[in-house]
């Protein structure tokens, strides 16, 4: 890859509206296998269209490599739209379920811990207590390293998920693609932005 | 017959039909026979029956290439449906719009390992522009009609669509599905055009490049590069593209490319790139390419622009259009320096003049007519035809570019003859890929097409490699002789009984063509070469443009003998 973009390695944020059918998420895994991009973390989920899937995922590249493999993305037919976060203002979130080894001594202090993050208890054991945080990466990392001298016993992270920040639905000046508006069901209405792009679509083209 | 009577079989040839399409390449089997007993009650769609399905599909491709219209095969499950694939990639990295059906197992059978079941849609996923399981009958002319849409629009290429053998069965009770007008291409950028056509007025050294996206912009193109008098570069799969008898027009780039064109590639300040991918055959090393030119890029897919090479001035849109826009208010570039050197380097062709493929793909291309197609497999003979033919219009030069697909030349050819019966429909190959899909020789006689003329270079070799092998492995020919196995190829096409004729020295090839050209039949020309022949000029691979072998190293033995080669490796 060789690209006019700055070199820096990035984590970026992307989110991909989908439409929901049968292989999607192998369609779009595959694609990033085959031309070598890894995927840092992936979460999918339905959203409030019926038909519409949205999956955000964290690549790592620098802005050359991120814009080749939204270029790619973007002319699958399942892919409805893309947003690379990173451009944008965004919030996003990340929930992780912590197993904490306790002991009779370190218990209070665990909890104490816990609750300066609002972490909450969601299960209480004689040995261990595991907990659910939510937040952005920057929290749950510091969450981790704070536990880590008590003895994590296993981690599950659920992968980024991410919106656009106002009250504009995913209108971010960076959007890569916006699919054609037919499909096989009725659901395409639903893909269509409701409000008018601001700044319009790619700065390049 | 009322709509309500329909099945989900009958629905995919009346949607077919609705669809213009004519002609369809396939091969039946258990999981599609209700399509093809539908078959019966739509004569209006004329099936041809291949010989394997990997002939039915680079038919399919041939008809597609030469037309610009959508290539339909049919092929049942598992097996069927497998023997799908090499054409499937073929036509993905050739931007071919294929329409590939497949029969599946009954729904409630899939994912039970059944009998003939294949995952198709899994194993395809990355060799289609994309692919459906129909999972409701109601949505399969709907299917098909997006699936139509989606091979045709933008840069065109493979749909496959795999039909579970009781949906075909089932009753269908909707509408038969039109066409779908094809979307809107979006317009280059002004911003984009200006900034590219500011480029070409500074230019001191510009050249123009054009590849297999360009084939429905030659007259655009030929015109802008007219209007500012910049020569011009065909790509293998653009071939056509801009007339060779243009004084303007360099030959092609690449490993095999000529002398001008390499050249002036790695001389120019200005590249302007038209529907073109960069190919790494064409680009030699990506470092070396191009290094002192500004690129100016139009291309209909945004994920080509900035892919393998910097991109200076990327125009996102149709090529016509943009050809249009860079040619408005153009004025002749005076550049009397570069025109000296380009001068210079189009002498430095060679012009095959001893017995050899050269000599011989030479005396079979000169005799060209503008409107013939000429298809050729892969290998040496097939960067000999793109060197030394030349086309005057786009769609008469078919190959498998992208991939590479031995067997693809003669089946496309049958494909293109069909399309085009009162054209004549050359195809050259090697003696290795002919005998890959040679069996296609059968639906040459079932379906009388008249219009195919075959010729097989013999060399005894799988050639290419070979001369791989002798610049790269110290001569070490390993598994590439074929001479000793060889079967007898005028008595193979008699054996379908398709008329055959050899020539076995240069004295005797005019009278041969001859006589192979002027049979009112398909026929096939058997041209035996002496085996030693290598294709110059060449760039060895990994090496950049600027690095190109204009001509044969002098050989060890001097003078090409008849079958020394063979006879060496015979003895070895
Ligand atoms: C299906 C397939 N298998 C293998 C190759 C590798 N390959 C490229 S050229 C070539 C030799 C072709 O030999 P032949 O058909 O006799 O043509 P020639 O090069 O001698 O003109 C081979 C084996 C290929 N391109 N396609």
């Amino acid at each position: 890859m060789t690209g006019n973009f700055d070199p820096g390695q990035k984590d970026h944020l992307v989110s991909a509206l989908v439409r929901d059918e049968p292989r999607v998420l192998t369609r779009i895994t595959s694609l990033f296998g085959r031309r070598g991009y890894n995927i840092r973390s992936l979460s999918v989920g339905s959203t409030e269209h019926p038909g519409l899937s949205r999956m955000t995922f964290v690549v790592t590249g620098d802005r050359g490599v991120v814009e080749q493999a939204m270029r790619q993305l973007e002319k699958l037919h399942d892919v409805v739209k893309i947003i690379d976060h990173s451009l944008e203002k965004f919030v996003d979130r990340e929930l992780v379920l912590v197993k904490v080894a306790i002991t009779p001594e370190s218990r209070v202090e665990v909890r104490q811990i816990a609750e300066d993050f609002r972490a909450r208890i969601v299960d209480v054991g004689r040995h261990a207590l595991t907990f659910e945080v939510t937040g952005d990466e920057g929290k749950i990392t510091a969450f981790i390293e704070q536990m880590r001298s008590f003895g994590i016993i296993e981690t599950m992270r659920t992968g980024r998920v991410a919106l656009t920040r106002g009250s504009n639905a995913d209108i971010p000046s960076h959007v890569y693609h916006e699919g054609e508006t037919e499909t096989l069901r009725p659901v395409v209405e639903a893909a269509e932005p409701r409000e008018t792009k601001a700044g319009g679509v790619p700065n390049l083209f | 017959m009322t709509q309500t009577e329909l099945t989900g079989a009958k629905a995919l040839w009346a949607t077919l039909s609705a669809h213009g399409i004519t002609t369809v390449f396939g091969y039946p089997g258990g999981a599609i026979m209700p399509v093809y007993d539908a078959l019966t009650f739509y004569p209006e769609v004329r099936h041809v029956l291949a010989r394997h399905e990997q002939g039915a599909i680079h038919a399919a491709e041939g008809w597609a290439k030469a037309t610009g219209e959508i290539g339909v095969c049919l092929a049942t499950s598992g097996p069927g449906a497998t023997n799908l694939v090499t054409g499937l990639a073929d036509a993905m990295l050739d931007s071919v719009p294929i329409l590939a059906i497949t029969g599946n197992v009954a729904r409630h059978l899939m994912g039970t390992d059944a009998f003939q079941e294949a995952d198709i849609t899994g194993i395809t996923l990355p060799i289609t522009k994309h692919n459906y399981v129909v999972r409701d009958v109601e949505e399969l002319p709907r299917v098909i009609a997006e699936a139509i849409r989606i091979a045709r629009s933008g840069r065109p290429g493979p749909v496959l669509v795999d039909i579970p053998k009781d949906i075909q069965l089932a009753p269908y009770h909707g509408e038969i599905t039109a066409p779908h007008a094809r979307p809107e291409i979006p317009a280059p950028k002004p911003e984009a055009i200006e900034k590219a056509r500011e480029l070409l007025q500074d230019a001191k050294k510009p050249v123009i490049m054009v590849g297999g996206g360009s084939l429905d912009a030659a007259a655009e193109i030929t015109a802008l590069a007219r209007a500012w008098d910049i020569p011009v570069i065909t790509t293998l799969m653009g071939l056509g593209s801009f007339p060779s008898s243009d004084p303007l027009w360099l030959g092609m780039p690449g490993m095999h490319g000529s002398v001008a064109a390499n050249r002036a590639i790695s001389e120019a300040d200005v590249l302007l790139g038209i529907g073109l991918r960069f190919d790494d055959r064409v680009t030699g090393r990506v470092n070396g390419f191009a290094p002192n030119a500004s690129i100016i890029h139009v291309d209909l897919d945004a994920a080509e622009i900035g892919k393998i090479v910097r991109t200076h001035v990327p125009v996102r849109g149709d090529a016509r259009v943009a050809a249009q826009m860079l040619a408005e208010g153009a004025q002749k570039l005076d550049l009397p320096e570069w025109r000296e050197k380009i001068a210079e380097w189009k002498t430095r062709t060679q012009e095959p003049d001893h017995w050899g493929a050269g000599y011989a793909v030479k005396a079979v291309v000169d005799r060209l007519r503008p409107d013939d197609i000429l298809s050729s497999d892969v290998g040496q003979h097939q960067m000999l035809a793109a060197q030394l033919a030349r086309f005057e219009r786009p769609r008469r030069w078919i190959n498998s570019g992208g991939l590479g697909t031995m067997g693809f030349g003669f089946p496309a050819a049958i494909g293109a003859g069909m399309a085009e019966p009162g054209v004549r429909s050359i195809v050259i190959a090697g003696d290795g890929g002919f005998q890959m899909t040679a069996q296609e020789l059968a639906t040459l006689k079932k379906y009388d097409v008249r219009n195919v003329k075959i010729c097989i270079i013999n060399n005894s070799f799988l050639g290419m490699v070979r001369q791989w092998q002798e610049l790269f492995h110290e001569k070490r020919y390993s598994e590439v002789y074929l001479g000793d196995s060889n079967p007898d190829f005028l008595k193979l096409a008699d054996a379908y009984g398709v008329p055959a004729y050899r020539a076995d020295c240069a004295e005797e090839l005019p009278e041969a063509i001859d006589a192979w050209l002027n049979d009112p039949k398909s026929s096939l020309l058997e041209i035996v070469v002496p085996n030693e022949h290598g294709v110059f000029p060449m760039v060895p691979s990994g090496a950049s443009l600027s690095e190109m072998i204009e001509t044969e190293p002098p050989r060890p033995t001097p003078g090409i003998e008849k079958n020394t080669a063979a006879e060496e490796a015979k003895n070895a």
